[in-house]
């Protein structure tokens, strides 16, 4: 054996030996000075290859024996502190991944808050703060001389990762801060920008350094979702310096593709959505999309298709920097067209949640606005196909937003694949949600605010209001109206015969009855003969009106027309939102005392605000919709409270003596199809609103006699359609079951429906738990609440 | 159901009630730092002047001088505290209002029955010239005052038949002394008039209907009529005095009896015959505000310097309003 090595080797032992056996701190001081000389920082170093030799052989066994030696009664051996800070000499000088190691696995061998623990916590401390973790990293970069690395590479990884868990569960309450997950995987992060700084300089001095150590580090930190910490200083930084370089860019890309596979998504899904945009996003990865399969499925197909959690800001920086690169251009379009696809799948359509729909409707939008005619060109056909057959889909939706999610994204597809030619047109109302979509899809231009500042201070008010004067005399009374409604030729006389219609019901009741019925035929039939504005709205509240006045003859009227022939769908609708208007107003304690003043400001520009929820509401009829929903949680309160119904104004129901001609001939029919009108089938969006109606109805009904035997034709109605495909209609479903338990007495709910609301309830567990629209799991447990509500209060009485 | 994100239009900041009679003339005092806080004139139908303080708002005088006779203008003479009254009773008042004074100290005799409003423009130290609708069905009259000096007649060439003025405005560019007029006539259009020449620089017709209102914003070379039809139209001037339409827009009900540009060249008001004052952006022409206060046809707007508006209507009240005041 060479001597120089057997020497070195003896020195360790007789030093080792030393320490465990002798108190005397002289002998101690001069021991460890000595040995000090190997790691090479003293004015007399010892050889090169003897230090060698100790760094590698010898210097994990000696640190082992300084770590058990290590007591409080030791350290007071030399009071003025000189052996404390030899001792942590050797930890912070000698070669960093065995001191790590080393004290990692004191860590574990120590047991409980001690001394010892607590010192050694302290120079873990001392060890990150040093910037010894870079050193650690550093090391691990360059070239291995010998092999049998990659298990030692693998200890540590797990170590250095591991740490704020290992201290975590070591010092329990004592815990220093610097350990904390979200202080120390931020100082990692320095410490990678420090060591790749190191690798820069080392590759500009012609050396040759590996990342893939790095890389792993950066996985396994983000697979244990530290994402935000690690890359929240990694991307800033990184952004800037790769502005700079070519070096530190390739640098980059080649972490990025070390990165293993089994993380790659972790890393990337974390990266998309720190990235500042785009750009940033192509210099941070370079083509590695390209380059990688695992990296190419998690950009193409996890973050669009699986996951929709994330914002449109990061669908921006996805999809942009899918276009920078003529290399990565193919896989957007591509992107594309699977989207589409997708978009246009009836079975998606139906089944995904809304928010993935809007997820992927904002994908398609960001993807149009990056693509260019010539690439939309090539692929025009498929999508044609695919766009088509998604707006069909989508229209056919009961749900309000999926049908203008179909508009918007298809007005925009078709837009842009017939740039010269006529596109689609919609009507779609003007909101945040429609004009956020819009602009997802105007063409990437970085910077383009023309607006001067000026104008900022001029917002307009609302100009709603400013409509025609007319001139024209209104007709005063109702049989006038009628004929100037069927006959006249003077479209100004019919505009305000129109007009004055709710009026003239609402203060001549006499006459009225004498002629409801024809009234109400004349107002289901009357078209829009000119642009009235607010003409659907006034005709409903005539409607409304006449059908308050005289409930039994024209309920009976407009429920048989419902289920008649050659009604159109819009005014099958109509009349469920008027039956239901007017059940709402009849019910209303001393709805006949109604002021006539504001009555006749009702039909002016600013409407009262019980008829503005008549507003005529083409979209879900969720006017009094929102209005029973309002009620159900008020009630939900009071029953909690035990003051049942007692705010509320009394005087008798006057809903209770005509309910029944609401209600039943609405519920008898609706599994017999007419040729023009079929509810099973395709009309499933007036199956939606008529189940809607027959709940507020329930509802409505609350303290009727009636309310029982309507509880159970409902009950029945409901069972019969319960795994019904449209969430629309389960949705009504779910809102008719709420209105059943709060309209029927309880007693009589169990006495008479107890095994209907037995398999109910069951039927409601299951869609709490497995409905894939959120609405309709809401409902589901708040009916069930309701239902257990119910039997809580019931119970006191079974005692 | 959000029916709208915009702001719902401001009420008047306040009322001014009192004048018993359909209000057809505003005007604020030009803010003479003498009389302190700043005040409104108001002309109405029966003759009578009302001089409302701000502060107050109250009216604090009543000038009686047109025997009962329609007031249909008023104006502040620049740098004096001198009004100019126009009457239907064919005179032009002039009044002294220094120190609590309120008489008349001058008149001209007017020979038009018309409703042409007059136009004033300063020139120099205590002198201004007058255009009036003159003894000619179609012609205007420039008068230079204090003298009473007719300087000139302006008449349209024969073959022209504009029909009768209706609106005048008279200016000066900052950087040439030479006084214009502009005026609407009865056939809708607007003449340029060359004051010195005596002779019409250009002339465009941007109305069907009889030119009711019009400003002009010197700054600019831009300038806005409105008309007894649906429509507001705005004409610039190009270098070589020559008159062309910009764009017109379109008025949900017609009629326009007045239309004044706030002295910032920020905003415009409209005095509607369907009883609404209407607000533009004056760059953009984008609508700001339809202000729907009155009972009756608005007769006239007015703006003061700090911003404030009033409008007067046939319901005998004049609404205050204050918009956009950031100045």
């Amino acid at each position: 054996m060479d001597p120089v090595l057997s020497a070195v080797r003896l020195t360790v032992r007789e030093a080792i030996h030393t320490l465990s056996s002798s108190e005397d701190i002289d002998l101690i001081l001069s021991t460890l000075g000595f040995l000090k000389r190997y790691l090479g920082e003293t004015e007399d170093p010892a050889l090169p290859e003897e230090q060698e030799e100790f760094a590698t052989v010898h210097f994990s066994a000696f640190l082992r024996c300084l770590v058990n030696k290590l007591s409080p009664v030791w350290l007071e051996l030399s009071p003025d502190g000189q052996l404390e800070e030899l001792w942590d000499s050797f930890f912070l000088k000698g070669p960093a991944d065995q001191a790590f190691l080393v004290l990692m696995e004191a860590f574990e061998g120590t047991v409980g808050p001690s001394f010892c623990l607590m010192k050694m916590a302290q120079l873990l401390a001392n060890f990150l703060s040093q910037s010894r973790m870079a050193a650690l990293m550093e090391e691990q970069c360059r070239p291995q001389k010998k092999p049998g690395f990659p298990l030692l590479q693998e200890t540590l990884l797990n170590k250095v990762v591991g740490l704020p868990d290992h201290l975590g569960n070591c010092l329990q309450q004592d815990n220093l801060a610097l350990f904390f997950p979200q202080n120390y995987f931020r100082l990692l992060g320095e410490e990678v920008v420090r060591v790749l700084q190191g690798i820069v300089d080392a590759l500009r001095g012609g050396l040759d350094c590996s990342v893939s150590f790095l890389s792993q580090v950066l996985g396994k930190i983000c697979i244990q979702g530290r994402q935000k910490e690690i890359l929240g200083v990694l991307v800033p930084r990184l952004t800037v310096l790769t502005q700079e370089s070519c070096l530190w860019q390739r640098v980059c890309w080649r972490l990025m593709e070390q990165v293993p596979d089994r993380t790659m998504e972790a890393v990337l899904t974390g990266l998309v959505v720190a990235a500042p945009g785009p750009e940033v996003l192509s210099r941070l990865l370079g083509n590695l999309v390209v380059k990688s399969k695992k990296a190419q499925f998690v950009m193409t197909q996890k973050l669009l298709f699986l996951k929709y959690q994330h914002t449109t800001s990061m669908l921006q920086s996805l999809l942009g920097y899918l276009a920078l690169d003529s290399q990565r251009r193919p896989l957007l379009i591509q992107a594309l067209k699977e989207l589409l696809e997708t978009w246009g799948s009836s079975s998606a359509v139906r089944h995904a949640p809304l928010a993935q729909q809007h997820y992927l409707s904002a994908a398609i939008l960001v993807c149009l606005a990056h693509v260019g005619e010539p690439e939309l060109r090539d692929s025009r056909d498929e999508l044609l196909a695919s766009m088509m057959a998604g707006v069909k889909c989508h229209l056919d939706s009961s749900l309000h937003t999926v049908r203008r999610l179909g508009m918007i994204v298809a007005e925009v597809v078709s837009s842009r694949i017939h740039c010269e030619g006529p596109h689609l047109k919609f009507q779609y109302e003007d909101d945040e949600l429609s004009r956020e979509l819009l602009a997802l899809a105007t063409p990437w231009t970085a910077g383009s605010s023309t607006l001067e500042a000026d104008d900022d201070e001029f917002i307009p008010y609302d100009m709603s209001g400013d409509k025609e004067l007319k001139s024209s005399k209104a007709p005063l009374y109702i049989r006038d109206c009628i004929e100037v409604l069927t006959s006249s030729e003077d479209m100004e006389r019919w505009e305000a015969a129109l007009q004055a219609l709710e009026n003239l019901v609402c203060r001549s009741p006499e006459a009225t009855r004498e002629v409801s019925v024809e009234l109400a035929k004349v107002l289901l039939h009357l078209e829009e003969r000119t642009c009235v504005s607010g003409f659907e709205g006034l005709r409903q509240r005539a409607l409304v009106a006449v059908t308050v006045m005289d409930p039994a003859h024209v309920a009976e009227y407009l429920t048989s027309q419902f289920y008649a022939l050659n009604y159109s769908l819009r005014q099958r609708m109509d009349i469920l939102d008027v039956l239901t208007l007017a059940a709402q107003e009849l019910s209303r304690p001393g709805h006949l005392k109604r002021d006539p003043q504001q009555v006749s400001c009702g039909s002016g520009s600013q409407r009262l605000p019980a008829l503005a929820s008549c507003q005529p509401d083409h979209s879900t009829g969720s006017g009094w919709r929102a209005v029973v929903e309002e009620r159900i949680r008020s009630k939900t309160r009071r029953f909690s409270k035990g003051f049942p119904r007692q705010e509320l104004a009394s005087g008798p129901n006057e809903f209770n003596s005509v309910a029944g001609y609401f209600f039943f001939p609405l519920i008898q029919h609706f599994d017999r199809p007419l040729v023009t009108f079929d509810l099973l089938g395709e009309d499933q969006l007036v199956l939606g609103r008529l189940i809607h109606t027959l709940g507020a109805l329930m509802y409505l009904a609350v303290n009727t006699t009636v309310a029982v035997s309507m509880g159970k034709a409902l009950l029945e109605f409901v069972w019969a359609l319960r795994f019904h495909v449209d969430i629309y209609v389960r949705r009504g479903l779910l809102s008719a079951v709420s209105s059943i338990l709060l309209s029927v007495p309880a007693d009589r709910l169990l006495a008479d429906l107890s095994d209907e609301l037995l398999e109910a309830r069951s039927w409601l567990a299951d869609v709490a738990e497995k409905d894939v629209d959120e609405d309709c799991r809401k409902q589901a447990v708040r009916t069930l609440l309701l239902l257990e509500r119910l039997k809580d209060k019931f119970l006191p009485l079974t005692h | 159901m959000a029916v709208s994100l915009l702001p719902p239009p401001p009420d008047p900041q306040f009322v001014l009630r009192g004048t018993q009679s359909a209000v057809n003339a505003l005007h604020f005092s030009g803010g003479t730092q003498a009389q302190g806080c700043p005040l409104l004139f108001s002309g109405s139908q029966n003759g009578l002047i009302h001089i409302w303080s701000l502060q107050t708002r109250r009216a604090v005088a009543t000038l009686d001088g047109h025997g009962g006779q329609s007031v249909t203008w008023l104006q502040m003479l620049p740098q004096s505290p001198q009004l100019l009254s126009q009457g239907r009773d064919l005179r032009l008042c002039l009044w002294d209002l220094a120190e609590g004074r309120n008489a008349v100290v001058d008149s001209v005799c007017l020979e038009s029955v018309g409703f042409c409003r007059s136009s004033v423009l300063g020139v120099g130290q205590a002198r201004w010239m007058l255009a009036v609708p003159g003894k000619g069905i179609d012609e205007v009259q420039i008068l230079e005052m204090p003298s009473k000096t007719s300087v000139c007649t302006l008449k349209p060439e024969a073959d022209a038949k504009p029909g009768m003025p209706m609106c005048l405005g008279l200016w000066q560019a900052e950087s040439s002394p030479r006084p214009f007029l502009l005026a609407g006539y009865e056939n809708g259009s607007v003449a340029l008039w060359d004051v010195w020449e005596r002779k019409v620089c250009s002339h465009v017709s941007c109305h069907e209907e009889p030119v009711m209102g019009l400003d002009f914003d010197s700054q600019k070379a831009r300038g806005v009529s409105g008309s007894a039809g649906k429509a507001l139209a705005v004409w610039s001037l190009d270098g070589q005095q020559a008159l062309q339409v910009c764009s017109t827009h379109q008025l949900t009900n017609p009629g326009i009896s007045d239309v004044t540009i706030r002295p910032d060249h920020k905003i415009l008001a409209t005095a509607g015959w369907d009883h609404r004052i209407r607000v533009f952006h004056w760059r953009t022409m984008k609508p700001l505000a339809v202000l729907a206060f009155h009972s009756a046809s608005v007769h006239c707007v007015a703006f003061a310097t700090n911003g404030l508006l009033a409008a007067g209507s046939k319901d005998q009240r004049i609404s205050v309003w204050s918009l956009y005041q950031r100045m």
